[in-house]
């Protein structure tokens, strides 16, 4: 990359885009560049620096909506929110350390743009499902505006929902609106011992059906407990399987107990509370500290959370479950396409649906596989289509989704 | 008056063919030419508006779908889906040219998997349905239109439906999971599934929402939920609509994120009093419903909390449902509020914008204001927690001049929702409604990169066309760039 651009707010932005269109010049685009290995590598002759379009510039608590320039960086919007009881329901997950960046950084724009959800995605939805609204400069080099800046909207299509997860294909944000909800003033976590990935599953979903309202459900597989930090967890000597209960005092302590009694007698169990419990949920979150090989490829599987046992069963390396079976972590040393296959094969196998992502790998490997699962060819055309509609010239992050994408 | 695109005489000429064509595709009764059999399908639940279809079509299979509108986009036919016809907004009106193709048929559940929490069904089960086969096992879908004996999952999917529960719950779009689309050039596409993140684009994002114009739903996959253990209902009446406003803020504040929180306006309260006697207070000016549920000991917590929020914000009525049949009755009222308003309208019109809450006292001053400038009656229910507002506008039919008034009452309605950092609509959809008001709220820019992705799905603009988008481009003409080669301005722009 010969040049990298740092426009200092929507107008310069435009104008390097709308030239770049004109000159069809691929731009490769980065709020605080955190993720900049996630993805497949970019073939950009220019850079574009996002990370001077910051700002929160609105935060109504009692509206329950924050709207901020995109690259704002996620620790000062969570600052400013927690300071008010208020969360990103979503649990946005803190990829830096993964991908190899210092922990911590990250803007929203950038969370946003991955579309990534922590374990409460089970509970509360999706970080899709919290963007309300943006403002953007399209690959035309225009800018345009989509939702809206209230909680319920359906005027127009939700082109917040696209955005989400697009890794800055579509458009460069520059300014967005998100849903923030009150935070739980306490959470505990209820622990399963020594459980098979059958039974594990099981619990989880027997938790998530209840009426006790789990906001998080995981399996650590023995190897995988023994790296946490959590005293009760690393020293298990077992599977662990976590269930995370959020809520005012009185309701935690008699939702924990209700859990503990209708899964009693399946295996040992034991009670996390506040620190313990908070730090626990971001390991499982943020997955670095469970699955630490910094070398070993790392791919995120989202399934049906039913299928995990059969999938599980057939996968290579170290692995672990969130979302009580919907999301699968695996790390695997990394090789060549033939754990690709592998990992496609045992979603396919299972049968029920669902997709693998290569998180993380190095370049090299993500420039030779299909970092995002293949698409059936009536829906990659699709795609194709749709990124054309924002981006005709693709020039905004060429290939980073999809080669040609 | 409507403008509604050009009818396609060529079309029109060669209806006796079509429908012949058609019927090779959709055998026996699945065809409806008749001028009787048409009728029943001339308009939604916004009855202004109607047209006659130039036939209905009521396919029972995918591939009947997918080869019905290929033949139309092979033939230039326009195409409008239907669900049960109870939309608000006209998105379901049909065209003097174009196919209704009626989703009636398409009413089986498919598979109830509680293992991954989601129902399978087929898009014209009705929304209630889907609640009514899991509700034996403790489960609901919980997005809850109170049209949802009647709409259907398909349509509550095309609109992005809400419902009371909402606030905590989300509306259609996060409980939906997976979808079968077939879209007009006839390709089958599964979008999503029974996992919960989309492997890319978020394809289904788009289409919920999208008003019947990107393809055909012929599948939903939708999330269910356990039922709450405990629901209990707080009635609260306050002296003002800025109290009972500033009570809501107050209760979001303090951390609470009720099940429900409705707000109704003294004309709304008096209708629906007189209407089905549910014991509202008369002497209040707003009356707020707050249902808490979820495990028995957090909603004993909370309704202590809700009711001393309420007593520092000056409610002068409070009253906790005692009993499930009391809880029911608090929302008696408010369920019926539409047909008791529509006693005394003697029609009414509903509108459906969203504003930022806080500015609520002053949307409802210069409502009224605007009612009495219009010379007509005004009633209000609320969607307090989410801002989502119901102005019901009371007309007479029958008397000349007065449906137009209404109309235009209507739009200013929603041009004060829009200016005060609001929306057109919450959850009724644009459709023919709306469609002409988008600019209030949106510039060209954004309406043409909203058409351009409807063009990535339908070039050829087949697809409910005179819905949602005001003015209609050739996608040709949207796909085209203006640029303007050179020099990169901005010299000073900092670059490393
Ligand atoms: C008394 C009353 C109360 C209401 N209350 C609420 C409420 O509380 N909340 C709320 O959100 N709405 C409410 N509505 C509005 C309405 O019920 C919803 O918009 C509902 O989702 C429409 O469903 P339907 O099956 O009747 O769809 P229709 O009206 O038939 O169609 C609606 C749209 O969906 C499209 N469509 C239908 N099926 C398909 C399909 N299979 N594939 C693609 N497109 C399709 C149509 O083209 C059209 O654009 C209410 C309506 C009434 C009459």
């Amino acid at each position: 990359m010969t040049e990298t651009f740092k426009p200092a707010d929507a107008a310069q932005l435009r104008e390097v885009v709308a030239w770049a269109a004109a000159e069809e010049i691929p731009l490769d685009l980065a709020g605080s560049g955190t993720k900049r290995g996630y993805g497949r590598p970019v073939q950009a002759r220019h850079a574009v620096d996002l990370s001077a379009i910051s700002g929160i510039l609105a935060y109504e608590p009692e509206e329950l909506i924050l709207t901020a320039a995109a690259a704002t960086p996620m620790a000062e919007i969570e600052a400013a929110i927690s300071a008010k009881g208020q969360m990103l329901a979503f649990e946005p997950v803190d990829l830096s350390a993964l991908l190899g960046a210092a922990a911590g950084g990250g803007t929203i724009g950038g969370a946003l743009a991955c579309g990534i959800s922590g374990p409460r995605r089970v509970k509360a939805g999706a970080a899709r499902d919290h963007l309300l609204g943006f403002h953007a400069v399209s690959g035309r080099g225009e800018i345009f505006k989509a939702g809206s800046k209230v909680v319920k909207n359906v005027t127009g299509y939700d082109l917040p929902k696209i955005f989400c997860g697009s890794l800055g294909t579509l458009g460069a944000m520059t300014e967005v609106t998100v849903k923030v909800l009150p935070a739980p003033p306490k959470a505990r976590t209820v622990l399963l011992f020594g459980l098979d990935v059958a039974a594990a599953v099981r619990a989880m979903t027997d938790a998530l059906n209840s009426p006790f309202e789990v906001s998080g459900a995981a399996l650590l597989p023995a190897s995988i407990a023994a790296r946490s930090a959590i005293d009760m967890v690393r020293a298990a000597g077992a599977s662990v399987v976590a269930l995370r209960i959020e809520g005012t005092p009185a309701s935690v302590a008699a939702r924990c107990s209700g859990l503990r009694a209708l899964l009693a007698g399946r295996a040992p169990d034991e009670e996390l509370h506040s620190m313990r419990s908070r730090r626990l949920w971001v390991e499982i979150r943020d997955v670095g500290a469970l699955l630490p090989d910094a070398a070993a490829a790392l791919w995120r599987v989202s399934v049906p959370p039913a299928a995990a046992p059969a999938i599980t069963a057939a996968l290579p390396g170290d692995w672990f479950l969130d979302w009580g079976g919907g999301l699968i972590w695996i790390a695997v040393p990394p090789g060549t396409e033939a754990e690709a296959t592998r990992i496609r094969g045992a979603v396919a196998a299972a049968g029920t649906g669902g997709h693998a992502t290569l998180l993380r790998a190095p370049a090299s490997l993500r420039a030779g596989i299909d970092v995002f699962h293949p698409q059936p060819a009536a829906l990659a055309r699709l795609s194709a289509r749709v990124k054309e509609s924002f981006d005709p010239k693709r020039i905004l992050n060429p290939g980073r989704l999809y080669a040609g994408v | 008056m409507l403008k509604m695109p050009a009818l396609d005489e060529g079309v029109l000429a060669r209806r006796d063919r079509i429908v012949a064509d058609l019927r090779a595709i959709v055998p026996g009764e699945g065809v409806i030419d008749s001028e009787a059999g048409r009728r029943a399908y001339e308009c939604d639940a916004l009855t202004a508006y109607r047209q006659m279809p130039m036939v209905v079509v009521l396919p029972s299979t995918t591939d009947q779908v997918a080869q019905v509108l290929r033949y139309c986009r092979d033939n230039g036919i326009k195409v409008v889906p239907r669900g049960a016809g109870t939309g608000l907004s006209g998105s379901a009106l049909p065209l003097g040219d174009g196919v209704l193709l009626a989703m009636g048929k398409f009413n089986r559940i498919l598979e109830i998997d509680y293992d991954n929490r989601v129902v399978v069904c087929q898009p014209g089960v009705t929304n209630l349905g889907i609640t009514t086969a899991v509700q034996g096992d403790g489960f609901y879908y919980a997005p809850d239109p109170s049209s949802q004996i009647a709409c259907t999952i398909g349509g509550n999917v095309a609109e992005n439906s809400g419902g009371v529960h909402c606030l905590k719950y989300g509306v259609t779009t996060n409980n939906v999971l997976g979808v079968e689309l077939v879209t007009i050039d006839g390709e089958v596409l599964r979008i999503g599934g029974k996992h919960l993140d989309a492997d890319a684009y978020d394809l289904l994002g788009v289409i919920v929402g999208s008003e019947g114009l990107l393809g055909v739903v012929t599948e939903v996959t939708v999330r269910i939920l356990r039922k709450p253990d405990t629901a209990r209902a707080v009635l609260l009446g306050f002296p003002s609509v800025e109290q009972g406003g500033a009570c809501v803020a107050a209760i979001i504040s303090a951390g609470i994120i009720p099940g429900g929180m409705e707000m109704m306006d003294k004309p709304a309260i008096v209708a629906a009093e007189a209407f089905v006697h549910a014991n509202y207070p008369l002497d209040v000016e707003s009356l707020l419903i707050v249902e808490l549920d979820g495990p028995a000991a957090e909603v004993e917590e909370l309704i202590g909390s809700v009711e001393e929020i309420a007593r520092a914000h000056g409610a002068v009525y409070a009253r906790t449902s005692e009993s499930e049949e009391e809880r029911l009755r608090f929302w008696a009222g408010r369920k019926s509020a539409f047909p008791a308003v529509g006693r005394i309208g003697p029609d009414y019109y509903c509108m459906d914008g969203t504003i930022p809450r806080r500015r609520l006292p002053e949307v409802l001053r210069r409502m009224y204001e605007l009612a009495d400038s219009y010379g007509l009656r005004l009633a209000n229910v609320f969607h307090a927690g989410d801002g989502n507002l119901h102005p019901l506008i009371l007309y007479d039919a029958s008397k000349p001049g007065d449906t137009e008034r209404a109309e235009s009452f209507g739009a200013d309605i929603l041009r004060l929702c829009v200016e005060v950092g609001g929306v057109l609509t919450g959850e009724h959809g644009v459709g023919v409604e709306k469609r002409d008001l988008m600019g209030a709220m949106f510039g060209e820019a954004d309406l043409a990169q909203q058409q351009r992705l409807k063009c990535a799905f339908d070039p050829g603009g087949l697809l409910n066309p005179g819905k949602v988008f005001p003015v209609l481009h050739r996608c040709a003409e949207l796909g085209r760039m203006h640029v303007r080669r050179g020099e990169l301005p901005f010299p000073e722009l900092p670059r490393f």
